[in-house]
């Protein structure tokens, strides 16, 4: 009865809670900007309407437009039950591979960029190509900076590194934290954020998350934000699990749980409160310059590897 | 067990036989399109099928078989030998061969009356029957004749649309990079007959301990270059890019399916199963040679937009990906790990199988479509997911197949391939490691590089808006066609679903080689699990496969049941006020600028611009822009030309000695007649 419990926190966490972080983040810059700003809440009033509304879809548009944002939403709910969120008692979980949750990520990748292109806008188009540009400059810094904790785990299984990084000597801190700005770099360009894009805009040129859902209205923009909002707190739980893995708990005591998801809620703050503040801070790099940050992550963690072994 | 080995060794032969008489009956009714036609297509699926029953046979039941026939020439001997890595990649060439002869039923069509359809079954049932006797030929002389067999009627297949100018130039490239391979091929041969005093391989193998290191890495270095030209690795790929769009698509999906296997088979069968105490040395070489040529294979391949051409560039880089679990096999069997050493074999076999279906997949996609559309010009398609639904389907299975993506089986081959070079970062010294690391960022910007250039592919193919007439006319293609693509995209799903199994008979394959005799294995698979037996990872397809269907259908039916009351309306897409055409949308090549401009200094774009003006004298309003756009031929102008060079300038010296005079041509007999005679004394 309780695992059971515990497993439904674990699946609904991330869709229930991500929109808040939403929130959260746009509140925070407000603050920045000298703005109220909407509340933290406003996200969930968002998606309600969104889903009450009425759609317009493009007569250009093939079956891989209509069904990619169920197929991003639930690959973002299954990689979203599969990290490390609050317990560790999943360990068994064999979604809980590094290369399958970075593998499914790209498979959300895949289809959003396909759907950016399906109805034949420019903007579309031309997003879906730095999209996946990015995507794949970014795979090299996210694989290697998860794999440096890999190594020094001895699994590949997020649950089992998580459970031996806690117990990781004060030595193996610094290529940690090295890993972990690899990771932080990688995030950011994952997740659509500054210096790589523009998450508040559609009409910007450089613009790239945004424009790939342009078309989108209703329903499936509903499910399209929300999949963002998602995959942002998906990575934001990995980079505070991982590479700080204090909290998490092994129990199924109701107080030991509740413990763990205030301190898991607490370590994604600080790390929201960080990505707000550099999104206020500085401005958005040029595309050209944005491989050479990427590669900076794979340097550092192929550092941090060495630094392991 | 007996009855096994016989019945296996009868379908083989029956298998090679049903081919013959697929080109003869080709050549004999070469003058009725129709009949040539079935008759070789129907022989290759009948032989087909027949090979699939001997590898399984021999797969399953371990009923390896060898056979030799003499024969009047002293040296040469007709000798198979069919073990179980033998039979692995007969059954690869077999699968392949059914689907690719269903699809050609159904593509040789437009054929007729414009080549010869005879020749075609002729050369195309040789092909595949060669194909078959490269690898399971056990006698050096004999495997030469074969593999010639195999090189000179892909040749053929390779030139047989000879009204295009092109097809016949990549069809001369092809033919000098394949002979300067058997060349190679056949220097390693003779090393090793001079060092052991055979051409016959399994007494080469046991013979193998006595010769020296400097003869083994000589065999090594020639083998390597021999049998990496017709793999397609980087530098000597030249030929590839350029021949596999030339042949007819059935013969490019064999050609680049299971063709260019034929060299990692020979790879397999040389340094590991022949070979043993062999340097690490050998194993970097292959890691390396393999990440350079997975990374470069996809840079290219994103350059192209010519979709046969980029199909082929990504054959280079599978091979890299098949080379790199190759290679760490070798390093791993060097230092004596030979669990890890079998691991990374199963990887690279596992790869070997799982590039053959998708690539074969891909390539019946991309023919169904040129079909349609009569160019292999991307920029000219657009839209045809509406035209040739089924098509487009099976061309993105395949197109998230070959990107990695679960659950397809591309995706448990890379994370096999990315797991043996973890292993190697785990458990080796620091010199090695250091190529094992570099090989797994290669890996991973590979894997995201092929991703986007299969959005590519699929974008600007079947999506957004038909940006030609041809696309806007093409329709769905005639059932053997589908069918043929429809069982390559099951497969390839069903490789990826049944992973664990697929790996364990593989393991049982490598483990079946003397060298893997007794050791045990690294991990355990069965049908639903893959699992290290020391924990380090662990991966599951079905379950994969399993949530992601039923959440995704739970998210539809949620979705669809809570919100059944709102409309859809259809409308145009959002234009700024302009009029939107086809012409605005993004193209292949636009596609990949960006990336090819981060990666300009691997690539050197070249870009030219031209501009006519209305008026030449006031140049202010133009008239026409043209602009060219190109990736430098690095490897013609920096490897190619100045060899070609060299080669005319020693040419050019050693015609000093060719007077003319016959006397003196006598002269020379006559010195080196005496010369061997003072030899032998």
């Amino acid at each position: 009865m309780k695992s059971a419990l515990i497993w439904t926190i674990q699946i609904i966490l991330i869709p229930v809670l991500s929109p808040l972080f939403a929130g959260i983040i746009r509140k925070i810059k407000a603050g920045f900007q000298n703005r109220v700003g909407a509340k933290i809440t406003q996200p969930y009033y968002d998606f309600w309407k969104l889903f009450h509304k009425d759609e317009v879809i493009s007569q250009d548009a093939s079956w891989v437009f209509k069904f990619a944002p169920y197929i991003i939403f639930a690959v973002t709910i299954i990689i979203g039950a599969s990290v490390p969120l609050f317990t560790s008692i999943f360990s068994f979980n064999l979604l809980s591979d590094l290369l399958v949750v970075v593998y499914l990520i790209a498979l959300a990748t895949f289809f959003l960029a396909l759907a950016g292109m399906d109805v034949g806008s420019p903007f579309g188009g031309f997003a879906s190509s730095r999209e996946m540009t990015m995507a794949a400059l970014t795979e090299g810094g996210l694989i290697s900076s998860l794999l440096a904790l890999a190594l020094a785990a001895h699994s590949t299984n997020l649950f089992s590194m998580v459970h031996s990084a806690s117990s990781l000597s004060i030595f193996s801190f610094p290529p940690v934290l090295l890993a972990f700005f690899a990771f932080l770099i990688a995030m950011l360009s994952e997740t659509a954020h500054f210096p790589f894009d523009n998450p508040a805009t559609h009409l910007e040129l450089t613009m790239i998350h945004e424009a790939m859902i342009l078309e989108y209205s209703g329903k499936r923009l509903a499910l399209m934000e929300w999949a963002a909002a998602n995959k942002f707190l998906i990575f934001l739980s990995l980079g505070a699990n991982m590479f700080f893995p204090w909290g998490l708990t092994a129990s199924s005591e109701s107080t030991a749980i509740l413990t763990a998801l205030f301190l898991f809620l607490l370590k994604a703050l600080i790390l929201t409160l960080f990505v707000a503040v550099l999104e206020s801070s500085m401005a958005k790099f040029r595309f050209f310059r944005l491989p050479d940050l990427l590669l900076v992550s794979f340097i550092l963690s192929v550092i941090a590897i060495i630094l392991i072994i | 067990m007996i009855a096994n080995a016989v019945s296996s060794q009868f379908s083989f032969f029956a298998s090679l036989l049903l081919f013959a008489c697929g080109a003869a009956g080709s050549l004999i009714f070469r003058k009725n399109d129709a009949a040539a036609n079935f008759c070789g297509n129907a022989f290759a699926i009948a032989g087909s099928i027949a090979g699939l029953i001997s590898s399984l046979l021999v797969l399953m039941f371990d009923s390896s078989f060898t056979c030799g026939m003499g024969s009047s020439l002293p040296l040469l001997s007709f000798s198979f030998n069919v073990d179980k890595l033998s039979a692995f990649f007969i059954f690869t060439i077999s699968l392949i061969s059914l689907f690719a002869s269903l699809y050609a039923i159904g593509y040789v069509v437009h054929f007729y009356k414009k080549y010869n359809v005879g020749a075609l079954g002729f050369f195309y049932n040789t092909f595949i029957a060669g194909m078959m006797m490269v690898v399971s030929a056990n006698h050096a002389l004999f495997f030469l004749i074969v593999w010639e067999v195999m090189s000179l009627s892909s040749y053929f297949l390779v030139i047989y649309e000879n009204k295009e100018k092109r097809n016949v130039k990549a069809g001369s490239v092809y033919f000098v990079m394949t002979h300067i391979g058997t060349a190679f091929i056949m220097l390693s041969f003779l090393l090793l007959y001079a060092a052991t005093g055979s051409l016959d391989f399994s007494v080469i193998k046991e013979n193998i301990v006595n010769i020296r290191p400097v003869i083994k890495n000589l065999v090594f270095g020639l083998a390597l270059v021999g049998f990496g030209t017709k793999a397609g690795m980087i530098p000597l790929h030249i030929w590839l890019p350029g021949a596999h769009p030339a042949a007819p698509t059935h013969v490019s999906a064999l050609m680049s399916g299971v063709m260019i296997k034929t060299g990692v088979y020979m790879f397999i069968r040389i340094f590991v199963d022949m070979m043993s105490d062999v340097p690490v040395w050998w194993g970097m070489v292959i890691v390396t040679a393999g990440a350079v040529s997975a990374l470069l294979g996809v840079l290219y391949a994103l350059t192209e937009h010519d979709i046969k051409r980029l199909l082929a560039y990504h054959s280079i880089e599978n091979i890299g990906i098949i080379l790199l679990g190759l290679g760490s096999a070798l390093i791993f069997l060097a230092l004596e790990m030979k669990p890890l050493a079998a691991l990374g074999l199963v990887a690279a076999l596992f790869h070997t199988l799982n590039h053959a279906t998708f690539k074969a997949l891909l390539f019946l996609g991309a023919g169904a479509v040129i079909s349609e559309t009569h160019t292999r010009n991307m920029e000219a398609y657009g839209g045809l997911i509406k035209q040739m639904p089924q098509t487009a389907f099976f061309f993105l299975v395949g197109a998230m197949a070959i990107s990695a993506l679960p659950p397809f089986n591309g995706f448990f081959s890379e994370w096999l391939t990315f797991q043996s070079l973890f292993a190697g970062i785990r458990s080796l010294d620091i010199t090695v490691q250091g190529v094992f690391i570099l090989a797994v960022g290669a890996l991973a910007f590979t894997g995201g590089l092929a991703a986007a250039c299969f959005v590519k592919v699929f974008g600007a193919t079947f999506l957004a808006r038909p940006r030609s007439e041809e696309a806007r006319h093409a329709g769905e293609v005639a059932l053997s066609l589908r069918t043929g693509m429809a069982a390559l995209a099951v497969l390839s799903l069903l490789f990826g679903l049944f992973s664990g199994t697929v790996a364990h008979l593989l393991s049982e394959v490598v483990h079946s080689l003397p060298v893997f005799n007794s050791t045990e294995a690294a991990f355990t698979a069965n049908a639903s699990l893959f699992k290290f037996n020391d924990n380090f990872a662990s991966v599951s397809l079905p379950l994969i496969f399993v949530s992601l269907v039923s959440v995704t259908a739970a998210v539809f039916f949620l979705v669809h049941i809570l919100t059944k009351s709102r409309k859809v309306r259809l409308g145009c897409t959002w234009d700024c006020g302009t009029h939107l055409t086809p012409r605005m949308e993004i193209t292949a090549t636009g596609f990949s600028r960006s990336i090819i401009t981060v990666f300009r200094g691997i690539l050197q774009p070249t870009q030219q611009y031209q501009i006519e003006y209305m008026d030449a004298e006031i140049r202010y309003f133009t008239k026409a822009n043209r602009v060219r756009l190109e990736i430098k031929d690095m490897y013609s102008s920096y490897f190619y030309s100045p060899m070609q060079d060299l080669v005319a300038k020693i040419s050019e010296y050693v015609k000093q000695i060719q007077g003319g005079n016959i006397n003196i041509y006598i002269l020379y007999i006559f010195i080196i007649l005496m010369a061997l005679l003072l030899l032998v004394i």
